[in-house]
């Protein structure tokens, strides 16, 4: 039993995940993950398809229950889905009966938050993401890149302890992509989140990380573990593509896909 | 329970009414190109048909019994509107007619959508109904319509139950189906929001559902017309499919035609208004 600490918002004790099908061979989602992050860090997965960090957000969220093994979040064991963990889905989680604001005022609603709270809360988050004025529109007028910031916003309005991210940008085009990570590092510094997000970019995994975990299928397990501070460098500078083509920012995203494609360090 | 975004009358009356002006702005717009053009074969079509038709009748290429003049189809629509034949004049049969279908649409929907939605949540609800309806629903209406005249008689109460277990097989399986449809990703953001069971299924599958059910809807009363009219062929003494029985019996074909057509027509309406009403109250149909 890991000792938990305090300020230790999200904690992950030696969980694993294994799925038997009948007929077919057992599968090592994950095996024996332990980490603890804390409160504030933005916790980047970085793993190809298959390596189990799509499970471990979803163990983490409450959507997949643990074989063995158990995981915190503000010492509270996690069982169920809950308000405290947000999710940004990758793409298809909102309401197309709604408009964009009563999407956001969706989890709002759910807690019997009054309606004036409601719409200030949303007006508020639809500013911090960028799309005031956006409100009253319904969600299928509106772009994948657009749509994933009501999707955040959603997240966001809830207040939650920990945004959790299946991917967030992997439907989008290149472009949009990067635009999105400046958005997602810009709110990160602004509400001072707890976020963990899954992807397979590396370049992505290694821009936004303060702590980049990479994982390894079969049996999915974390191989490397690095503290990291590109983001802060894009905060004080502005210029993505600056942070981007540094030699240390090439040599740690060099370092990260060669242990994927090895599977060792 | 408080009110969901979708059901909020505000926002529910604003939806609709600007759906409705959508919708009807986009018959007088101009850009309707394709559509156009095939809406305009087909008027064609059927007005060649129309003419063939009048070619045959004047030519008498068949017997009148067999078919007759469209203009004594028409003159016998214009008699019928006013006076009475086979118990009733045009207007009464099609009252009559309607009321049977409209009532037992209604009961379906009322009983159907919620079974259908329960039996889409629920194990339970899904074992326990789902064999006897699945029995029951490939089963042609008119073939256990003996039975239901066995149980409840030639009265106006066992046509309805007749309708409405016609409607109420497609209305259900579609309800069911439509909570199925909802995506996984959309119902564990509910609960990732904060939402207990209750509420997700309120805001999240019941409205996701809502487009599968609005097909039912539209299979359901499609389905019911049909079966209505051969009900009142065979235990009526009212009603357009009675009119059309009766004069098959007296040989009088142009009232048959004539009837005939009416019944195509309002089976056409009916669906064009199911559509209608899927497009203010779902508008985001085909649209994920």
């Amino acid at each position: 039993m890991i000792n938990t600490m305090t300020n230790d918002e999200l904690v992950i004790d030696n969980l694993s995940v294994t799925f038997e099908r009948r007929g077919n061979p057992t599968v090592h989602a994950l095996q024996e993950i332990s980490m603890s992050i804390r409160a504030g860090e933005l916790v980047v997965v970085l793993g190809a398809s298959g390596c189990g960090k799509t499970t471990l957000l979803n163990v983490i969220a409450g959507f997949q229950p643990a074989t063995h093994g158990y995981v915190f979040v503000n010492d509270q064991k996690v069982t169920n889905p809950g308000a405290d963990r947000g999710v940004v889905f990758q793409k298809n989680a909102l309401m197309p009966w709604l408009n964009v604001s009563k999407n956001i005022e969706l989890g709002l609603k759910f807690q019997h938050i009054p309606k004036s709270k409601r719409q200030e809360i949303s007006n508020k988050t639809l500013e911090l993401v960028g799309l005031g004025g956006f409100g009253n529109r319904p969600i299928y007028e509106l772009s994948g890149g657009m749509q994933q910031r009501v999707g955040l916003a959603r997240a966001l309005a809830s207040d939650p302890s920990i945004l959790l991210m299946d991917e967030p940008l992997g439907a989008l085009d290149a472009l949009t992509r990067e635009g999105m990570q400046e958005l997602i590092l810009r709110i990160w510094k602004r509400t001072e989140k707890t976020i963990f997000l899954i992807t397979h970019s590396v370049e992505e995994a290694v821009f936004m990380a303060t702590r980049l975990i990479i994982m390894t299928p079969s049996p999915g397990r974390v191989t490397k573990s690095f503290d990291l501070n590109f983001c802060e460098d894009f905060i004080t500078c502005g210029d993505a593509r600056k942070v981007k083509s540094t030699n240390e920012f090439i040599a740690v995203r060099e370092q990260a896909l060669s242990i994927i494609m090895n599977g060792n360090p | 329970m408080s009110k969901s975004g979708y059901l909020d009358l505000s926002f529910f009356s604003q939806l609709a009414r600007s759906n409705f002006l959508k919708v009807k702005s986009s018959f007088l717009r101009k850009e309707r190109d394709q559509n156009d053009k095939t809406k305009l074969i087909s008027f064609v079509t059927i007005i060649g048909i129309i003419v063939v038709w009048w070619l045959i009748a004047e030519f008498k290429v068949v017997p009148p019994l067999f078919l007759p003049h469209p203009v004594s189809v028409i003159e016998k629509f214009i008699l019928v509107s006013t006076q009475e034949i086979s118990g009733g004049n045009l207007l009464q049969h099609t009252v009559a007619s309607l009321t049977r279908v409209l009532s037992a649409f209604a009961f379906a929907c009322l009983l159907g959508i919620p079974i259908g939605l329960a039996m889409g949540a629920n194990k339970i609800a899904r074992g326990v109904l789902d064999p006897p309806i699945e029995f029951y629903r490939p089963i042609p209406p008119l073939a256990y319509l003996p039975l239901i005249i066995i149980w409840f008689g030639i009265g106006e109460f066992a046509k309805i139950i007749l309708i409405f277990l016609a409607i109420f097989a497609p209305i259900t399986m579609n309800a069911r189906a439509g909570v199925a449809s909802v995506s996984p990703d959309r119902i564990n953001a509910g609960y990732s929001l904060g939402g207990t069971r209750l509420q997700v299924f309120w805001h999240i599958i019941f409205p996701g559902a809502l487009p599968e059910i609005f097909t039912g809807m539209r299979i359901g009363i499609g389905f019911g017309w049909t079966t209505l009219v051969a009900a009142e062929m065979v235990a009526a003494a009212s009603g357009l499919g009675h009119m059309v029985l009766d004069a098959a019996n007296f040989l009088v074909t142009d009232v048959v035609v004539m009837g005939i057509i009416v019944i195509g027509l309002i089976a056409y309406v009916l669906d064009l208004l199911m559509r209608y009403l899927e497009l203010i109250f779902v508008p985001w149909k085909g649209k994920t």
